[in-house]
C-alpha cells in the first residue's frame, strides 16, 4: 500500500466515499426522496445544504439518493458490459477461425452506428425502465470491452508461453485462467474503470434527455432536467449534480490511470 | 497504382455494405415493438376496426421483409416517410433542421480542429513540462464532465451571469450570418470543449508516436533545426494519423450535438430526434437514426481513405 | 603534431531509469571513458549488451538517445569541445561533420521520401555541396557500395528496395557530406551471414577510400576485428583493455578479452549414428495456411538418442518451419514423422501426453517463453505436476533438484521472470523442459539472443545435461560458430530445402556445394585479414569461372 501514489490516494478516498454514500444513502440523507419539504429554489441555508429543487425537495437528500441510482445503473451496466464483453473477447482470441470472424464483424457493424444513436433507436421501441436501461447500456458498451480484451488476448496467445502450454498438452480452460487472464487483468481493470465513468456519463445524459431514470426517481441526470429552467433566472441548482459527477469520475480516473501505470511499468521493466 | 484502387473501392464497399446493414437493424426495432404503430396514433380508446383500417393503411400487416424493402426503396429515392404525431413527411422536417444541424457541427469544427492541432502540438512541444501537464489536467476534466453539464456551466456563467450570448440559441431564416453566430455561439463553444479534449490527446499520441521513430532520430543526426525535422521528416508521416484523429472526432461530434441542441433549445436534428424518441414516433426515430450513422460511418470512411491515400508502400508499390 | 580528430577524455553518461512499482532514477551508465581518434583510422568499440558503446558512438555528436544525457567530461572534435558548444554549432557537426550509420536502416529512413533525398539532404543543409553535386556524389558512392542500378536507386521509396541494400544506402548517406568521422553501430548485426560480409567488405571499401575516420561498435569481435585499426573494449560502462587491432586478437591482455576472443572454445567430438534414430522426418512438405508456396519441400532428416542435429539456414531457409511441423504446430501437406519408434500424429490435438512429454521445446526469447506472473517454481513445477502428478515435498524437491542441475541452486524458486539475467532465463526454461524427462528437446536459436559469454555457458550446460540425461536436440541455429561447438550431425537448408545433410565432419569438409560454400565462408573469423582473403578468393573463381 506505501507505493501507491498520492493521486491514486486521493481518487481511491473519493470513489469510496461516493459508493459509501450510495449504500447508505437512507441513514445519511436528511430528508425523503420524494419529500416536499420547502420552497421552491430556496438558497443554501442549514436546513437545507444544498437549498430546495424546482418543487421544494430537499436537494442535498435528492443527491444524495439519486447518486444512488446513478452509480447502481452504471455498476451493473459496466460488470454486464465486462461479462460479456470479456467472455466473448478471449474466446474469439482463443478459438480464432469463424467464431472470431463472426462475432469481430457483428461487433464491428453494432459500433458503426453512434452509441448514443443506438440507444436512442432501442429505448424508442422498448419500456424505460431501470431493468432495460442498464440491458441496454451494458450490452452497448460490452463491444467496446470485446475489443480490448480480444486485442489483449490476441497479443497474450501470440507469447511463446502460451505455446509451450499448449505443446505440454493444456487445456483451453487452463490456458485462459491460468496464462492469459493473469496478464490480461491490469488493463481490463484500468478499462473498467473507464467504462464505469462512461456509463455513468451515459446514464447521466440519457436522464437528462428524459429517456433514463423516470420521475419521481432521482437521478443525478433527471436532477439537472428537473432544475434546468432555474439556470436562465440564475438559479444553479442543475449545476450541483455536475460537481457530483466531474469529481466521481475524475476519482476513478485517477485510480485507473494508477493501475495502467502499473501495468505498463512492469512490462518495461525486463532491463 | 491499380492496387490503391482496389483497396480504396473495397474501403468503400464496406462502408455501404454497413450501411445497408445498420438500416436492417434499425428498421428491425419495429418488429420488436411491444403492442403497435397503429395502436400508438390512435391512442387505448381506438376502436378496433379504426386500427385495423389504420394498420392496412400503414401496410402493418405486410411480412416484415416487404415492409423492409417498401421503407428502404423509399429512402433511396428520398421518401423517408411520415411522422406518426403529426402527419407530416419526414423529409420536409428533417430539410432545415439537418441544415441547421450540420451549421453548427460546421462552426464548432472550425474552431476545434485547429485548436486541438495547435494544442497537440504545443504538449508536444512541452512534453512533461507545465504546458503538458496543465493540457492534460484540463482534458481529463472535460472528459469526466457530460456534454449537457458543460452547456448548462457555461450557460450560467457566460450567458446569465455575464449576460454575453443568448442563452437559448434559435435561430431561423430571416437571420444574417452574424446573428446566426451570435446565437449559436454558446453551444460551438460547449462542443469544442467537448471535442477539444479527446482530439487534443490523440493528436498528441499521434504526433509523439510519429517523433519517437528512428528516421526522426536520423533528421535529427543529420544536425537539422527542430523545426525542419518536423516539417519536412515528421509532417509527411503525421497527416494520415491527424486525419484519423480529426475524422473520429468529428463522429464524436456529431453525437454531441444530439445533447448540445436539446440543451440550447436549437431547432435541429438532435432535438427533433430526441422529441419524437419521447413521443415513440418510431419512423421518425429510424429516419434519425439512419441519417446520424451515415454521417458517423461516412466520417470514418474518410479517415480510411486519406490513410490508405497516404501510406507510401501503397503510393509506390514494390 | 597535429591534436588527434576526436579527443575524448573522462566521458560520464548517465541515465533515467524506471524501476517497476518505484520511483524513476538517475544511474550511469559510461563511468568515464577515455580515448583518441586520428584522421582516417578506425577504432572499433566492442562489447556486450549494456557495455555503453552506442551511447559513446552517439557522444561523439553531442546526442543522448531517449532519456541519456552526458553528464561530464570532455569530447573534443576537429579541435573544439562540443558538450560545451551551443546548439548552432552542435548541428553543424551532426550531419556535417560526424555522420551516424544505425542498426536497422529500414527504420532509419523515412518511409514518405526518396532514398535520394535522404542520402543528400544532409550535405546540401550543411552547404558541403549544391544539390546537382550531391547528387552525382550520391551515384558514385552507390557505385562503390556495390548498389544494383545506381544511376536510379535513389528514385526509390525505403521500402522498395531490400535490407542489404538499405543499409548499404544508409552508409552513403553517411558519407555523402565528406564527413570527417562516421560513427558506425552494428551496420551489419541485423544482417544475415551471406549478406553481412558483402555490406561488410563494401564499407570497408568505402572507408579506405575516403580517408574518413571511423568509430565501429559491434558485439562480434571477429567483425570488429576485419575493419578497425584499433579496438576498444567495454564492459559495463567501463574500458576494460585498449589496442591495436592485432594485440587484442593475438594478445589480449585482460581476462575478459582472452574471454571474448576464445569463445566457442568448445570442443565437441562427434558421436557416430546409432542404427535407431529418435526422431525420423520423412519426406516433409508444408506451407502456411491461406499461402500457395510450400516453405518445406521433401525435407528429410534423423536425429539419433543422445546426440545433436545441427539445422543451420538464414532467415527464411525454412528451419524454424520444420521445428512447428515437428511439435505439430504445423501439419504438413505431405511426409511423414516417427518418433521413439511410433507414428507421431500430424497434428498437436491427435498426439498422445506421452508423445508431448518425450518432445520438448526451448525458445529463443525465454522472456516471453516464461509467464511473466509465474514464479520459478511453478514454472518448473507444472511440469512435474502435469506429466507425473507429483505434489507437495515431492515436487518441491524434484524442483530444487532440477534448479541445481541448471546450476542455479538455492533460492530461486519464489522469484519471478522479471527478476532474472537474460542466461538464469533461459536456464530456467532448460529445466522446464528437463522437468518432463524428454527423449528429445527442440533447441529454436536458444543462445542468438545472448551475449557471447553467457551464451557460451549455456552451450556447455546443454552439452553436459546431454551426456547425462542421454537426451537428443534439434538444434536450430544460423550461428556456425555454434553448430561446430555442439553438433554431431548438420543439415544445411537453404530456401525450403535441405541442401547439404550428414555427420558433422562430412557436412564441414569440402568438396561443398556452391550455397554452402558461400554460407561457410562468410562467417566471420577471428583473425586478421580474413574478410580480404575471402573477397580476393571470391573474386578469382568468379574470374576463374
Amino acid at each position: 500500500m506505501k507505493n501507491i501514489p498520492v493521486s491514486a490516494m486521493i481518487g481511491l478516498f473519493f470513489t469510496a466515499l461516493y459508493f459509501l454514500m450510495a449504500i447508505f444513502a437512507p441513514l445519511l440523507a436528511p430528508y425523503g426522496m420524494a419529500e416536499v419539504v420547502g420552497g421552491v429554489w430556496e438558497p443554501s441555508s442549514e436546513q437545507f445544504l444544498l437549498g430546495t429543487d424546482s418543487i421544494g425537495r430537499d436537494l442535498l437528500s435528492r443527491m444524495i439518493y439519486g447518486g444512488r441510482t446513478t452509480i447502481f445503473i452504471a455498476t451493473a451496466a459496466t460488470l454486464i458490459s465486462f461479462v460479456t464483453g470479456s467472455i466473448l473477447g478471449f474466446l474469439a482470441a482463443v478459438s480464432g477461425g469463424w467464431i472470431d470472424q463472426a462475432l469481430s464483424r457483428f461487433v464491428d457493424l453494432i459500433m458503426s452506428i453512434p452509441t448514443l444513436i443506438f440507444a436512442l433507436v432501442v429505448l424508442s421501441v422498448m419500456p424505460v425502465t431501470v431493468p432495460v436501461l442498464i440491458l441496454v447500456m451494458g450490452l452497448l458498451d460490452s463491444t467496446r470491452v470485446y475489443r480490448l480484451a480480444r486485442a489483449v488476448a490476441v497479443d497474450i496467445t501470440v507469447m511463446d508461453y502460451v505455446e509451450a502450454a499448449r505443446l505440454r498438452g493444456e487445456k483451453t480452460a487452463w490456458i485462459i485462467f491460468r496464462e492469459i487472464l493473469p496478464n490480461a487483468l491490469s488493463p481490463l481493470v484500468a478499462e473498467m474503470g473507464l467504462r464505469f465513468i462512461f456509463a455513468v456519463l451515459f446514464v447521466s445524459t440519457l436522464s437528462f434527455l428524459g429517456l433514463g431514470v423516470q420521475p419521481p426517481q432521482a437521478d443525478w441526470g433527471g436532477i439537472v432536467k428537473e432544475n434546468k429552467e432555474g439556470i436562465v433566472y440564475g438559479i444553479p441548482a442543475a449545476l450541483v449534480p455536475a460537481f457530483a459527477i466531474a469529481t466521481l469520475a475524475i476519482s476513478v480516473n485517477l485510480v485507473a490511470d494508477w493501475v495502467l501505470n502499473r501495468t505498463t511499468s512492469l512490462k518495461g521493466g525486463r532491463g | 497504382m491499380s492496387q490503391i484502387l482496389k483497396l480504396l473501392a473495397q474501403r468503400i464497399a464496406l462502408s455501404l455494405l454497413l450501411l445497408f446493414l445498420v438500416s436492417i437493424l434499425i428498421f428491425a426495432g419495429t418488429i420488436i415493438l411491444p403492442g403497435d404503430v397503429a395502436q400508438s396514433i390512435l391512442g387505448q380508446s381506438a376502436t378496433p376496426e379504426a386500427l385495423a383500417n389504420l394498420r392496412a393503411e400503414l401496410g402493418l400487416n405486410d411480412p416484415p421483409l416487404t415492409r423492409y424493402f417498401a421503407w428502404l426503396g423509399g429512402i433511396l429515392q428520398g421518401d423517408l416517410g411520415t411522422a406518426l404525431t403529426s402527419g407530416q413527411s419526414i423529409a420536409d422536417a428533417i430539410g432545415t433542421r439537418l441544415g441547421n444541424t450540420f451549421f453548427l457541427a460546421f462552426w464548432a469544427a472550425l474552431v476545434a480542429v485547429p485548436l486541438a492541432i495547435f494544442l497537440g502540438l504545443l504538449a508536444v512541444r512541452y512534453r512533461d513540462r507545465w504546458p503538458d501537464k496543465l493540457i492534460s489536467a484540463v482534458t481529463l476534466t472535460s472528459i469526466s464532465i457530460p456534454e449537457f453539464l458543460i452547456g448548462y456551466v457555461l450557460m450560467y456563467f457566460i450567458s446569465v451571469r455575464l449576460g454575453w450570448f443568448p442563452s437559448v440559441a434559435m435561430i431561423n431564416d430571416g437571420m444574417n450570418l452574424g446573428q446566426k453566430l451570435n446565437a449559436i455561439a454558446l453551444p460551438v463553444m460547449v462542443l469544442t470543449l467537448v471535442v477539444l479534449a479527446h482530439m487534443m490527446r490523440m493528436t498528441r499520441a499521434a504526433i509523439l508516436n510519429v517523433m519517437q521513430s528512428a528516421y526522426i532520430e536520423t533528421a535529427e543526426l543529420k544536425g537539422l533545426s527542430g523545426f525542419d525535422v518536423i516539417r519536412k521528416h515528421a509532417f509527411p508521416n503525421a497527416i494520415a494519423p491527424i486525419v484519423n484523429v480529426v475524422m473520429l472526432n468529428l463522429a464524436y461530434l456529431v453525437v454531441g450535438v444530439v445533447v448540445i441542441e436539446v440543451v440550447f433549445v436549437y431547432p435541429g436534428m438532435g432535438q427533433y430526434l430526441v422529441d419524437h424518441v419521447s413521443k415513440r414516433d418510431v419512423p421518425v426515430v429510424q429516419a434519425c437514426g439512419l441519417i446520424f450513422a451515415a454521417v458517423y460511418i461516412g466520417l470514418n470512411m474518410i479517415a480510411d481513405v486519406v490513410s490508405i491515400l497516404t501510406n507510401p508502400r501503397l503510393r509506390h508499390p514494390k | 603534431m597535429s591534436d588527434p580528430l576526436v579527443k575524448v577524455r573522462d566521458l560520464k553518461i548517465g541515465a533515467t531509469v524506471y524501476p517497476p512499482g518505484e520511483k524513476p532514477k538517475e544511474i550511469e551508465i559510461v563511468h568515464g571513458v577515455d580515448f583518441d581518434l586520428k584522421k582516417g583510422e578506425v577504432l572499433g568499440l566492442i562489447g556486450e549488451s549494456g557495455a555503453g558503446k552506442s551511447t559513446i558512438g552517439l557522444a561523439t555528436m553531442a546526442y543522448g538517445r531517449g532519456g541519456v544525457e552526458i553528464t561530464g567530461g570532455e569530447v573534443w572534435v576537429n579541435g573544439r569541445d562540443i558538450l560545451q558548444s551551443g546548439l548552432r554549432d552542435v548541428r553543424r557537426l551532426r550531419g556535417g561533420e560526424v555522420t551516424y550509420v544505425s542498426q536497422s536502416a529500414a527504420a532509419s529512413f523515412n518511409p514518405a521520401k526518396k532514398i535520394m533525398e535522404q542520402v543528400t539532404e544532409a550535405a546540401i543543409r550543411h552547404n558541403k555541396f549544391s544539390r546537382r553535386e550531391a547528387e552525382s556524389r550520391a551515384v558514385d558512392l552507390f557505385t562503390r557500395l556495390g548498389l544494383p542500378n545506381p544511376e536510379t536507386i535513389g528514385n526509390r521509396y525505403p521500402h522498395q528496395v531490400s535490407g542489404g541494400q538499405l543499409q548499404r544506402c544508409m552508409t552513403a548517406l553517411a558519407l555523402c557530406p565528406e564527413p570527417d568521422l562516421v560513427v558506425f553501430d552494428e551496420p551489419t548485426t541485423a544482417l544475415d551471414v551471406t549478406t553481412q560480409i558483402d555490406v561488410l567488405a563494401a564499407i570497408k571499401e568505402a572507408i579506405r577510400d575516403t580517408g574518413v575516420a571511423a568509430l565501429y561498435i559491434t558485439h562480434d569481435l571477429a567483425v570488429v576485428a576485419q575493419v578497425s585499426d584499433h579496438i576498444m573494449v567495454l564492459r559495463m560502462g567501463d574500458m576494460v583493455e585498449y589496442g591495436t587491432t592485432d594485440q587484442i586478437i593475438n594478445a589480449p591482455k585482460e581476462d575478459y578479452t582472452r574471454a571474448l576472443v576464445s569463445v566457442r572454445s568448445i570442443k565437441h567430438v562427434e558421436k557416430p549414428p546409432t542404427p535407431e534414430p529418435v526422431l525420423s522426418v520423412r519426406n516433409i512438405t508444408a506451407r502456411y495456411a491461406g499461402t500457395r508456396f510450400d516453405v518445406l519441400h521433401d525435407v528429410t532428416v534423423d536425429l539419433h538418442p543422445g546426440q545433436t542435429l545441427a539445422i543451420v539456414g538464414e532467415s527464411g531457409s525454412g528451419k524454424s518451419t520444420l521445428a512447428r511441423v515437428i511439435t505439430g504446430l504445423l501439419p504438413p501437406r505431405e511426409g511423414r514423422i516417427d518418433f521413439a519408434g511410433r507414428s507421431l500424429s500430424p497434428d498437436l490435438a491427435g498426439r498422445s501426453r506421452e508423445d508431448l512429454r518425450e518432445l520438448q521445446m526451448i525458445y529463443q526469447m525465454a522472456d516471453v517463453a516464461m509467464n511473466p506472473r509465474q514464479t520459478v517454481g511453478t514454472i518448473i513445477g507444472r511440469p512435474l505436476e502435469f506429466y507425473f502428478g507429483l505434489k507437495g515435498r515431492e515436487k518441491q524437491k524434484r524442483i530444487q533438484e532440477l534448479l541445481d542441475a541448471i546450476e542455479l541452486g538455492d533460492g530461486f524458486q519464489d522469484r519471478y521472470p522479471a527478476e532474472l539475467s537474460g542466461g538464469q532465463k533461459q536456464r530456467v526454461c532448460i529445466a522446464r523442459a528437463l522437468a518432463a524427462k524428454p527423449k528429445m528437446i527442440i533447441c529454436d536459436e536458444v543462445t542468438s539472443a545472448l551475449d557471447p559469454l553467457v551464451a557460451d555457458g549455456i552451450l556447455k550446460l546443454l552439452l553436459n545435461l546431454q551426456k547425462i540425461e542421454d537426451v537428443a536436440y534439434l538444434f536450430i541455429t544460423h550461428d556456425l560458430a555454434t553448430v561446430r561447438a555442439i553438433a554431431d550431425s548438420i543439415a544445411v537448408m537453404y530456401q525450403g530445402r535441405v541442401q547439404r545433410y550428414g555427420g558433422k565432419t562430412e557436412v564441414l569438409s569440402p568438396p561443398f556445394d556452391d550455397y554452402t560454400d558461400l554460407l561457410l565462408s562468410s562467417v566471420p573469423e577471428m583473425k586478421l585479414g580474413w574478410l580480404e582473403e575471402v573477397i580476393a578468393h571470391r573474386k578469382m573463381e568468379s574470374a576463374g569461372h
